[in-house]
Order: structure tokens, then sequence, then C-alpha cells
């Protein structure tokens, strides 16, 4: 069997802009939320999927009873920022690796960019603003005792 | 095998980077499916379990088990490749480390595949 004929990997489109560094950040983070995220989301899938009736019992309640806690609050917020610029960053370095022609790549950055934008924006809303006992609402879909302890039933 | 031969030999280190990248898109498609799915309590608590109740049918059971499969598979395999850039024994070490990924892998899946299918199809 002859060796195969080896072919030259394609070039890299360069940014066109001279960023200090930035690879060297980009690389960092990755290692840093990648650790933190280990922790976060093996958390995260441990108490919404194994303890208890695991996914057959979340539900608005449960969401409730778990965002009644700062803790979960702040959980949450992290899980959200690292996860998604984790996978941000990811997909640009497959983007470069892989649109090789010019338009695009900046076709794919640029949905990339709003995309991520539009979920971080979206993720926070939601966590900040979040009402667990909206006035309209049938209590049977409430956390009762939650709702109760904040006078809001 | 393939006809058309080419750089990649096979081994560990291939099939793991190919597997990190694949299980990297995976899992960041369904984050964003994730957020939008959650950001449904802030339309209404019967909007939002409606949503959800698709997650505990027998079909989206089986993907959360592919989901925290790939999930499993990226963070260690992820540990592995900071070692390996970190240390000069676990380059030297590089291929084990790919056993150790695998190995762990498995044990996470076989700790958590029994409770997770067992609350998708009732049975316990």
């Amino acid at each position: 069997m002859s060796a195969p004929e080896l072919v030259a990997p394609h070039q890299r489109i360069p940014s066109g802009r001279t960023r200090h560094r930035a690879e060297r950040w980009s690389w960092i983070f990755m290692r840093v939320s990648g650790v933190l995220l280990l922790v976060l989301i093996f958390t995260h899938l441990f108490t919404n999927l194994m303890v208890g009736d695991g996914i057959s019992r979340v539900d608005f309640a449960f969401v409730a009873g778990k965002w009644a806690s700062p803790l979960w609050q702040v959980w949450d917020v992290a899980m959200l920022w690292l996860g998604m610029l984790h996978g941000f960053n990811g997909m640009r370095l497959l983007i470069n690796d892989y649109a090789h022609s010019k338009r695009l790549n900046r076709i794919f950055h640029a949905v990339l960019g709003l995309a991520t934008v539009a979920i971080l924006v979206l993720g926070t809303l939601v966590l900040t603003t979040f009402d667990p006992c909206p006035a309209d609402a049938d209590p049977q879909y409430l956390d009762v005792p939650l709702c109760q302890d904040l006078g809001r039933l | 095998m393939s006809s058309t031969p080419t750089l990649y030999r096979g081994h560990e280190g291939m099939w793991n980077w190919i597997a990190h990248r694949a299980t990297g898109v995976a899992i960041f498609f369904f984050l964003v499916v994730h957020v939008i799915d959650t950001s449904l309590v802030r339309v209404s608590p019967e909007a939002y379990n409606e949503v959800i109740g698709t997650y505990k049918t027998p079909i989206f059971g089986l993907v959360e088990a592919g989901l925290v499969a790939a999930i499993t598979f990226h963070a260690f395999n992820g540990l592995r490749i900071i070692a390996v850039d970190q240390s000069l024994w676990a380059l030297r070490h590089q291929r084990k480390l790919a056993w150790a990924v695998y190995i762990i892998f498995a044990l996470m899946m076989l700790g958590f595949l029994p409770r997770h299918l067992s609350h998708v199809f009732g049975g316990a």
C-alpha cells in the first residue's frame, strides 16, 4: 500500500484586524470556562434529572421552587453566560476551520453573533424578571406554599 | 475501510478530536433551544408545562440520554485536552488518558441511564 498524498491544509481566513494575543485569551477562556461548566452542568443535570423523579417532575412549580433560592439564580446565570460564550467561541473556531470563502465566513459569523447575543439577552431577562406567582395563573400550576409565603396567594 | 486514504490514521486522538467537535456543536444547538423553551416560564405556567411535557415523552427521553452522553464525553475529553496541553506526563500518556475518558464516560452513563430511563419509561 502506498502512502497517501498529503494535501496542504486550507489557509485560515485572517480576521483583518490586529488582535493582540486575542487567540491566546480565547484559548485560556475555553479552559477556564470548560472546567467551571463541568461543575455547573453536572450539578444541574444531577438535580434536574437524577434527584427525585427526574425529568418527570420538572414543571413550572419546580422551576419556581428552584429560583426562589438566590444560589440557583446565580448558578443558572453563570451557566447561561459561560455556556453560551464557550459555545460561541467553539462555533467561531469551527467556522474559521470549515467556511473557506470569505463571504460564507462572514455570514456564519454574523448569524452566530446575532444568535449568541439574542440568547444571552433572552436568558438573562427571563432569569432576572421571573415571577413565580403570576397573578392570572391557575393555582394548580403554582408552587402554592411558596406563593403563600410570598403573600401572593 | 475507506478507499481514499487520508492524513489521519484513526487512532484515539483523532476520534476524540472529531467527537469533541461533533458533541460541541450538538450541545450548542441544544443550549439555544433549551434557553428558548425555558423562557416560556415568562409566558405562562401552562405554556411552560406544555413544552416541558414533550421532554417527558419516550422519544425526548432518549434524546436527553444522548445529550447527557454528549456532555459527559465533551466534559471529560475536555479535561484530557487541558491535561495534554499542560503537562508533559499527560502528553506522553495521552493514549491512556483517552482510554480513561472512555472508561469514565461508560461509568457515568451506567450510573445515569438506568435511573433516567426508569423516569422516562415509568418502570420504577
